[in-house]
């Protein structure tokens, strides 16, 4: 429930393109609907607490919230960089990150190594296998309306999570992290894994930003964003910086299984779940905004751990689709983006 | 489906006022109506006998395509003549079904009135979906997403109130012999086909004659063109809503005899996004905003989830490894969906059809 303000107050947007990826429209209007967010929520923390009366549990809910609202951004930064370049809604995202758990049990269990060490592995094996989708099912005219690649990562999807249910089973999986501990911070308890999960999505946040930001291809991918005609005028092998786009994004997917693996159960349709917040994230940070991800990623956290003391015995999602929907409604561009 | 509201809006498309009497001659309209409606009826008059023919097993693969069928020419009424890409349509399935079943299993009331009831549910909620969705002039991928959005918060809020049982769900209390009314026969007996096809035949029915009423010809030019459209004084909004609500209804329709044939309805059987999606590949692998297409679809899915299992009952050598495994099922259509949607974009029955044409 923390947006549900900014947007009636939200200035017109300026009828300009969507999304230059980064950043949203003039820095006065984000800062204002920055304060506005924060202020929601810093009452949803307040009602929270009249609610609860136990300030150590909202507080516990907050840090929880926030540990795993990173890893929620790390997911969703991959899917919009696939939005933002590509304009593919990547309903496979999930069953992606799926499979890179998958890969990170089968490495652990076979190998014994330490489970960050299979980012080594996930990473690139999820770049050459988002690569490979992006050339074989989603470009050239096969993929070209929307409802069509909407179509084809939904089968995609189902493929590869019914795939996983075929060969592993349905019974449940845990990576075990080897010298997992836990500590107190003010009092919330915080496990080892949960940091080191949120600071490698920030970790792995951060060098996207400079990827696009501070390099030539980077720049490339900023072009072929904003006008892919454009782009190409200039010389920018737009299909070729597509496929890397589309590869970078699951390689993220990648990167947030790996470190994600100790944190839940996995199981082939846990995907599904992750791709649910992820799509949440991504339209409350904006579609093709990769900063803003991160920050939908943490407020959804929030959200997430904040319905569980609001309603008693619901199911946390529910107030993520509240958020969702009331976004989609109110502010379809996202909290930070324009109107397209 | 009538058209009172066309006298306020003062424009109308096409010669209005002398009503079906004086329409010159432009006949072809009306011909294809009549002669898809002989289609269905000779279709239907094939299918009633099938049921002493089929072996017991096959019977029940039957009825569940008809299942299919009913669901998909609900989705398509909606995603393939109205353009509304609808990724929620378990949320109207899982209403029909979860209406009749708590009418039947707390009040004793019939599935049939059941069903009327939850094609009422369904198509008010659309109608509120709807409505909404269309005020914030949602499109495209938003639109799929907030129709997906509410069937979860459904799914949800059924699994966590005591009211509907939460996780468990409803089932149906068997009753001795057996009865028309109640909906409930022996486990093989062909009535349950009968009523399959009954309901399937009229949902196909009323989604030509749909098509083809001034309704569904307003919301197919919305649907090309709805800037176009609105610009020559259609009333968007209400002819869309009209026709979501239709879509629910008919959907919610399978969903309430799914409950009554399988006696068992849970929140994942009726609102989990596998509905949806299957829906969904019904059509497409069919052909979108066809005819036919979503009874081809089913025919295809229905017959094919019968082999994966039957494969899977007693896999062939090489493929041992897949003994007991669930998932086949789905992968393999998922692998139909993603080529159909590479190679025959139309589908089935529309690459024929554009073939024909030709």
């Amino acid at each position: 429930m923390s947006n549900i303000g900014t947007k009636a107050q939200s200035p017109p947007a300026p009828a300009a393109r969507r999304r230059p990826l980064l950043g949203g429209d003039g820095t006065g209007a984000v800062l204002k609907r920055a304060a506005v967010t924060g202020g929601l929520v810093a009452v949803a923390i307040a009602v929270a607490l009249i609610k609860s009366g136990s300030g150590l549990v909202v507080w516990q809910s907050v840090v929880t919230g926030l540990l795993m609202g990173g890893l929620y951004g790390l997911i969703a930064m991959g899917l919009t960089l696939i939005f933002g370049v590509l304009d593919i809604v990547n309903f496979a995202h999930g069953a992606l990150l799926a499979i890179a758990m998958f890969i990170a049990f089968g490495v652990v269990q076979g190998t014994g190594v330490h489970p960050y060490l299979t980012l080594l592995v996930a990473v690139p094996a999820l770049f050459l296998l988002g690569a490979a989708v992006h050339r074989g099912l989603l470009s050239g005219t096969g993929g070209a309306s929307l409802e069509n690649q909407l179509l084809i990562t939904l089968g995609l999807s189902l493929l590869l999570e019914n795939g996983l249910l075929m060969f592993f089973g349905a019974e449940p999986k845990t990576v075990a992290l080897p010298g997992d501990f836990q500590f107190s911070l003010f009092g919330a308890v915080v496990s080892g894994a949960r940091l080191y999960a949120f600071l490698g999505a920030i970790l792995i946040g951060a060098v996207l930003f400079w990827l696009l930001r501070r390099t030539r291809f980077g720049t490339a991918i900023r072009a072929v964003a904003a006008n892919g005609q454009g782009a190409e005028l200039v010389g920018v092998n737009v299909r070729r910086v597509h496929t890397l786009t589309f590869a970078i994004g699951t390689a993220c997917a990648g990167a947030a299984a790996v470190l994600a693996a100790p944190l839940v159960t996995v199981t082939p349709t846990l995907g599904e779940q992750f791709n649910i917040t992820a799509f949440v994230v991504v339209v409350l940070g904006g579609m093709g905004n990769v900063a803003g991800a991160l920050v939908g990623g943490l407020l959804i956290g929030l959200v997430e751990q904040l319905t569980t003391i609001y309603m008693d015995g619901q199911s946390s999602l529910l107030g993520v689709f509240a958020v969702f929907v009331i976004v989609l409604f109110l502010r379809p561009q996202g909290l930070f983006g324009r109107r397209s | 489906m009538t058209d009172t509201g066309m006298t306020d809006t003062g424009i109308t498309l096409t010669r209005r006022p002398d009503g079906d009497a004086a329409r010159p001659a432009k006949a072809p309209p009306l011909r294809p109506h009549h002669r898809q409606l002989a289609v269905l009826g000779v279709l239907l008059l094939v299918a009633i006998p099938l049921p002493l023919v089929l072996p017991p097993a096959q019977g029940a693969v039957a009825v569940r395509i008809l299942i299919f069928a009913l669901m998909a020419v609900g989705w398509n009424v909606m995603s393939g003549f109205g353009g509304m890409f609808s990724f929620g349509h378990a949320a109207f399935f899982g209403l029909g079904a979860y209406t009749s079943a708590y009418l039947l299993v707390e009040h004793g009331v019939s599935p049939w009135i059941g069903m009327l009831a939850g094609m009422a549910v369904a198509a008010a909620v659309a109608v509120v979906i709807g409505y909404f969705a269309f005020r914030y002039k949602l499109q495209g991928a938003y639109f799929a997403l907030a129709t997906f959005a509410f069937a979860e918060m459904l799914r949800l809020i059924v699994t966590t109130s005591d009211f509907t049982n939460k996780a468990v769900g409803f089932t149906v209390p068997l009753i001795q012999g057996s009865s028309f009314w109640k909906i409930q026969f022996a486990a093989d007996s062909p009535a349950y086909f009968w009523i399959a096809l009954g309901l399937a035949g009229i949902a196909a029915a009323v989604s030509i004659v749909f098509l083809h009423s001034r309704t569904g010809r307003y919301v197919t030019a919305i649907r090309d063109d709805e800037l176009a459209a609105a610009s020559l004084g259609t009333p968007v909004l209400r002819y869309k809503l009209v026709t979501v609500a239709l879509s629910a209804a008919i959907t919610s329709v399978a969903g309430a005899f799914y409950t009554q044939y399988y006696l068992f309805v849970n929140p994942d059987l009726a609102f989990g996004s596998s509905v949806s999606i299957q829906a969904i590949a019904t059509v497409v692998i069919g052909g979108i905003g066809t005819i036919w297409g979503p009874i081809v679809g089913a025919v295809i899915l229905g017959a094919l989830s019968d082999v994966t299992a039957t494969l899977l009952r007693t896999p062939p050598d090489f493929l041992n490894f897949l003994q007991g495994r669930s998932g086949l099922d789905v992968a393999v259509y998922a692998v139909l969906l993603i080529l159909i949607v590479r190679l025959l974009p139309k589908g089935i029955v529309g690459t024929i059809a554009a073939r024909w044409r030709r």
